[in-house]
């Protein structure tokens, strides 16, 4: 992080992160065959990197895992998120790593929802609209320094 | 003048005129053995030296030189002034003689002979004749070695040179391009620094002319020779800029403009170095440059980009703030460090009265760093936080808001208790103490668990702080810790009430000798007519491990072991019902006790008077009860009581003081071999036990053979200086039964006591010929295919085996042959393969450091190299069958190799472990991954050239049907994304795909990993991931 740069959203409020899931013994059971429910999708996208702060998209409860739906059996997903800030500049970057996330991690079968939560952004619909259309996804990823970012925010962090 | 020798002459003519650089050395040797003298051979070369071509003239003062390297020891002063004056007037001549003069000189400096004066001309001629940097790389280290030879032995006589010699330095070492040199000059430089050189009016200029590679950015070449390394240059150029105060006014400013830029490792660097030179300042060198260097720590801080960065941030600022404490105050000078902490404060304040936002912690950590940094510090910044941290919490009521309140204030005061000395007597915090007091009961009487786990946690901070609480607040404290032992519902809060109370009982164990133990143990034995409705399981497991954890002085020992035996006598009794699970614990928690207790002749004389003795005479009850025509069985006759009593008795033999071990043994020996019980409370034993010899006919005689784990637990375990007692006949008894017995237990506890044994023996005829004599039964055994008793003897095989490995006796390779034809044995095979792992692994209960055992270091290494080449011949050697046998075996031991071994034989194993992989048996397949996994975290080159058989080898595994093999081999694949990207790049299309099936898998583990090494895989060749 550059010196005189100055952040949108210098102190946002933290929220607590939420425990590990407890491994249960059906899960080490080999004969049960365990469905992909709310909470794992969650478990996908929760620990991205905020673009601007050394933070997780959980801890700035912007996911939450009451916004996050799947049916396993009608392979669809959606996600909700809310930006720290209604004017926040990073809202399309931010749906554009978690939908590149779930493309990644989540079977060809499902079908992809991510959009923002109604009410908390200004220009929620444009946002939306561009997160909805497959192609313009797309092409956003095979601008490299696009994909660069997203990496980065999908990536681990090295410490 | 003597004759030159017609030798010395042919040696000079050679080298001169023939150019065979090995006379060089033959008339170095000529001077060191006395056949002539420095003197004649100059004399020799005289005409060389005034010869009219400069290469002769070059030639002559090379052999020169090279004589002097040999032989400068043993100069006298007379001929080093000569020899000194003629090189130095050599520099003027023709600049191919120069290399070989400068030699010479660096040579000369090393005399211990050197003639006063001498340094200072030698100097002023090279600064003056040479121009350093135009020389060649050797050259230019020849003069720094000069340099670095004369500071050490004349250093009084280079200072006399004053500035003059700091200049000529400047001058010769700026524009140094190699990192060889730079080291060298670096060190010069320090030299100068440190020494008290006077600087003069060049302070500037020596700063410029090493500051000019802040910061360092240097990559060695690959394959570098010299092995210099970016460290070391930055660690050397440190030691420079950071050696005196001088430089301040240049350096500061170069930090901040360092610190300002994008650079992390210029940054990183800067904060060090920072550090680094606070140590030498004083609050005059930093005063103008405060307000410049906190406006970018505060930002490294809050805007933080990696944990690196911020903690060697807040090592610069406690740096910094122990720099400004240092300093003397006079009456006229503003105070520089309280303007320095008005700085901070105003500045991170504010933000701790906002707890749910982001900057409440770089503000606090800020803070604790400054408040660490010293006693002035920790006393302004206290006074200013506290009272408003207090208040705060009192008022707030979001649980959240007061958890991370009551986090802060635990770390400031553990940032203090680092920073204090122990001379001061008054704890910065005395002032606080009934208010933190009250916050910590207040927090704990709350329901929120996390806010209860941090006032534990806090509560035993302050314990720490030497007289911070009162005896009222202990007590209080202890009223608190029991109310929730006993109520808590919570695992994670019990267990941070547990912590907290063994860390508290170690610095005021009064306080629960009188109120905890006797409740707790009045909770234990509670009435048991009501028992249906009080009993609670999780009650009286808190309470036994509650009693362990405050059991750390010998004081306290004293009181909580009677409880814990008793809950094993009352549990044998049948008086109360504890299942067997909670003696198992109370057995734990005396283990746990005998592991903690402070090493005194008093906690000594407990275990060897009361505990042991009660153990014992338990489990004798117990198995003489079981014995007789009726009753229950009691539980200390249950494999798992036995098994925990095992450590307990061992972990104390292994501390005892060696007088009451030797007592100890003594007893238990003649329990086990003669029935002696005098030394047993509650003795009502009949006369004539015999433990350890099998009684045929009569019921469940294993009850009592059984007890054989309870002598080896004692005897096995004491130090090496304490002599057992009748070895001879135990030995004999113990192979008795370990060969005869068919009680699982019984037998493998003797066979394994008979091993402890024998490691501990000291070498010699008798301990051959006991071991000979068991291998001869033994292997007559095991040749015998329709014995019945082969698995047992087999069992004490292995034992006296990894006995013998650990201590290199040289009988061991006998037993290792017999083990490896058992490999293709149709019934013991699998037993054997898996043997290898009880070789190679440390065990819990015998032969370990804990138990005093006979171990060389590196038993492993040796026993792998001595024996795999036989392995991989076996594999060959056998039939298909059996090769899993082998695979197992092999892969057994390379798990149990340590790292830096596993990655240097990998290449003559890996072909065999790729094939371990295809071998269709799901066990020989779970061994190999697992052995692989931790190898592919730093691979060795040889398994990169095999990458396109490992990766095709692990992605048919994916979709094995076992859950175990999937998820290990997705995870080796995860490693395998941290290779040099270059390599696993082509594969990246290929794993993708191969990856998408397991994210469907039925198992949520499995689509855990492979999530996370799809994602890694994913990332591969972009310049973020790696």
């Amino acid at each position: 992080m550059s010196g005189g740069v100055q952040l949108e959203n210098a102190n946002p409020v933290i929220f607590q992160r939420s425990v590990e899931r407890l491994l249960t013994a059906s899960e080490e059971d080999e004969d049960v065959h365990d469905p992909i429910d709310d909470r794992e999708i969650f478990d996908l996208i929760r620990s991205i990197n905020d673009p601007e702060h050394p933070l997780s998209l959980e801890e700035l409860n912007v996911l939450e895992q009451v916004r996050v739906k799947v049916n396993d059996a009608e392979s669809t997903v959606s996600v909700e998120f809310t930006p720290t800030i209604p004017h926040c500049s990073m809202a399309t970057l931010i749906g554009l790593s978690i939908k590149v996330k779930l493309l990644r991690s989540l079977p060809d079968r499902f079908k992809i929802d991510v959009r923002i939560t109604p009410g908390t952004h200004a220009s929620e619909d444009a946002v939306n609209k561009q997160l909805a259309d497959k192609e313009r996804v797309a092409a956003a990823l095979e601008n490299s320094s696009l994909l660069e970012v997203v990496n980065q925010c999908l990536s681990t962090r090295r410490i | 003048m003597a004759a030159v020798s017609p030798l010395l002459l042919s040696l000079v003519e050679e080298f001169v005129s023939g150019l065979q650089d090995s006379k060089a050395k033959e008339a170095a040797k000529g001077v060191k053995d006395g056949q002539f003298t420095m003197l004649q051979l100059v004399e020799a070369l005289g005409v060389s030296l005034t010869s009219s071509q400069p290469h002769t003239r070059a030639r002559g003062v090379q052999l020169l030189s090279e004589v002097l390297q040999e032989n400068y020891a043993e100069l006298t002063e007379r001929e080093v002034e000569v020899l000194t004056a003629f090189y130095e007037n050599r520099l003027k001549d023709h600049y191919v003689v120069t290399p070989s003069v400068l030699r010479g000189l660096q040579e000369l400096t090393k005399c211990t002979t050197l003639p006063p004066g001498s340094a200072v001309s030698m100097l002023r001629s090279v600064f003056q004749d040479v121009h350093v940097q135009s020389l060649m790389l050797a050259e230019r280290a020849c003069i720094y070695n000069m340099l670095i030879n004369l500071m050490e032995t004349r250093e009084a006589e280079l200072k006399g040179l004053g500035a003059d010699f700091v200049f000529g330095f400047v001058q010769s070492m700026d524009g140094e391009r190699d990192p060889r040199n730079l080291l060298l000059a670096f060190q010069i430089a320090k030299n100068i620094v440190l020494q008290g050189y006077n600087l003069g009016k060049f302070t500037e200029e020596l700063f410029e002319v090493t500051s000019c590679y802040y910061p360092i950015d240097f990559t060695p070449p690959p394959n570098d020779p010299h092995g210099i390394t970016k460290e070391e240059l930055i660690l050397g150029l440190r030691a420079v800029l950071t050696g005196t105060p001088k430089f301040a006014e240049f350096l500061l400013p170069l930090l901040i403009e360092k610190l300002d830029s994008d650079v992390q490792s210029a940054k990183l660097d800067s904060l060090q170095t920072l550090a680094a030179c606070m140590s030498q300042y004083e609050s005059k060198d930093l005063a103008e440059f405060l307000e410049g260097l906190w406006a970018s720590l505060r930002r490294e801080v809050f805007q933080t980009s990696s944990e690196k960065m911020e903690s060697a941030a807040l090592a610069a600022l406690a740096a910094l703030t122990s720099c400004l404490s240092r300093s003397v105050l006079s009456s006229d000078s503003e105070d520089t460090l309280s303007t320095f902490l008005d700085l901070i404060l105003r500045d991170c304040k504010h933000h701790l009265s906002e707890p749910d936002l982001k900057l409440v912690w770089p503000s606090a950590k800020l803070l604790q760093a400054s408040c660490s940094a010293s006693n002035r510090a920790s006393y302004v910044i206290t006074a200013a936080i506290m009272p408003s941290l207090i208040k705060q919490f009192n008022s707030r009521t979001q649980c959240s808001h007061r958890r991370t309140l009551l986090e802060v204030v635990q770390r400031f005061i553990q940032s203090v208790n680092t920073s204090q000395s122990s001379d001061i007597d008054e704890s910065v915090f005395s002032e606080y103490r009934a208010a933190l007091c009250s916050m910590v009961f207040s927090a704990l009487s709350e329901s929120n668990s996390s806010l209860q786990i941090t006032a534990a946690s806090v509560l035993n901070s302050l314990a720490q702080q030497t007289g911070l609480l009162l005896d009222s607040d202990i007590q209080l404290a202890v009223d608190h810790l029991t109310r929730l032992l006993l109520a808590e519902e919570d695992e994670r809060v019990s267990s941070a009430v547990v912590d907290c109370a063994g860390a508290l009982a170690e610095q005021h164990p009064a306080a629960f000798i009188t109120k905890l133990i006797p409740r707790l143990k009045e909770e234990l034995f509670s009435d048991t007519e009501s028992f249906e409705l009080r009993y609670h399981p999780a009650v009286h497991r808190r309470c036994l491990a509650a009693l362990a954890a405050v059991s750390i002085q010998p004081s306290v020992v004293q009181e909580s072991s009677p409880v814990l035996l008793d809950v094993l006598s009352s549990a044998h009794s049948g008086s109360t019902r504890f299942s067997v699970d909670e003696v198992v614990l109370a057995c734990r928690s005396l283990q746990r006790i005998a592991e903690q207790v402070k090493d005194t002749e008093e906690a000594g004389q407990c275990f060897h008077d009361v505990i042991i003795p009660r153990l014992l005479s338990l489990a004798l009850q117990a198995a003489l009860q079981n014995e007789g025509p009726s009753g229950p069985c009691s539980p200390l006759t249950k494999e798992e009581v036995l098994s925990a009593m095992v450590p307990v008795i061992s972990t104390a033999c292994s501390r005892l003081q060696p007088t009451l071990a030797g007592q100890t043994v003594l007893r238990v020996v003649s329990l086990f071999l003669d029935g002696d019980v005098s030394f047993l409370p509650d003795n009502a034993f009949p006369s004539h036990i015999q433990l350890l010899k099998q009684q045929q006919g009569m019921k469940a005689s294993w009850s009592q053979s059984q007890l054989v784990c309870l002598l080896m637990a004692c005897v096995c375990s004491l130090p090496r200086n304490v002599e057992v007692p009748q070895m001879e006949r135990l030995l004999s008894q113990l192979e008795e039964l370990s060969c005869s017995c068919s009680h699982l237990l019984s037998y493998s506890s003797a066979a394994k006591c008979f091993a402890g044994l024998i490691n501990k023996r000291p070498q010699g005829e008798s301990l051959d010929s006991s071991i000979q004599r068991t291998m001869q039964r033994v292997c007559s055994e095991l040749d015998c295919p329709s014995s019945p008793v082969r698995t047992q003897v087999f069992t004490l095989m292995i034992w006296v085996a990894k006995a013998l490995l650990l201590r290199y006796h040289p009988l061991f390779s006998i037993l290792t042959d017999k083990l490896f034809s058992l490999l293709g044995d149709p019934d013991l095979g699998p037993m054997a393969a898996a043997s290898f792992s009880l070789l190679m692994s440390d065990t819990e209960d015998i032969l370990n450091r804990r138990c005093h055992a006979n171990m060389r270091i590196m038993y492993r290494q040796r026993f792998f190299s001595e024996n795999s080449a036989k392995l991989v011949q076996g594999f060959n050697a056998a039939p298909q069958e059996k090769k899993p046998n082998y695979l197992k075996a092999l892969s057994n031991i390379i798990t149990k190799l340590p790292k830096q071994v596993q990655v240097s034989e990998l290449p003559a194993l890996l072909s065999l472990l790729l094939e371990a992989l295809t071998c269709p048996d799901q066990g020989v397949q779970l061994s190999t991954l697992s052995c692989l996994e931790p190898v592919l975290l730093n691979p060795p080159p040889v398994l990169i050239q095999q990458l396109e058989a490992l990766i095709s080898r692990l992605l048919a595994l994916v979709c094995s049907p076992a859950m175990k093999i999937r998820i290990t081999s997705i995870r080796c694949i995860h490693a395998l994304s941290q290779f040099p990207v270059h390599e696993v790049l082509p594969f990246r299309a290929r794993v993708l795909r191969a990856l998408a099936q397991p994210l469907d898998d039925r198992k949520r583990l499995v689509r855990r990993e492979a999530v996370q090494a799809r994602g890694e895989w994913f990332l591969l060749g972009s310049p973020v991931g790696r």
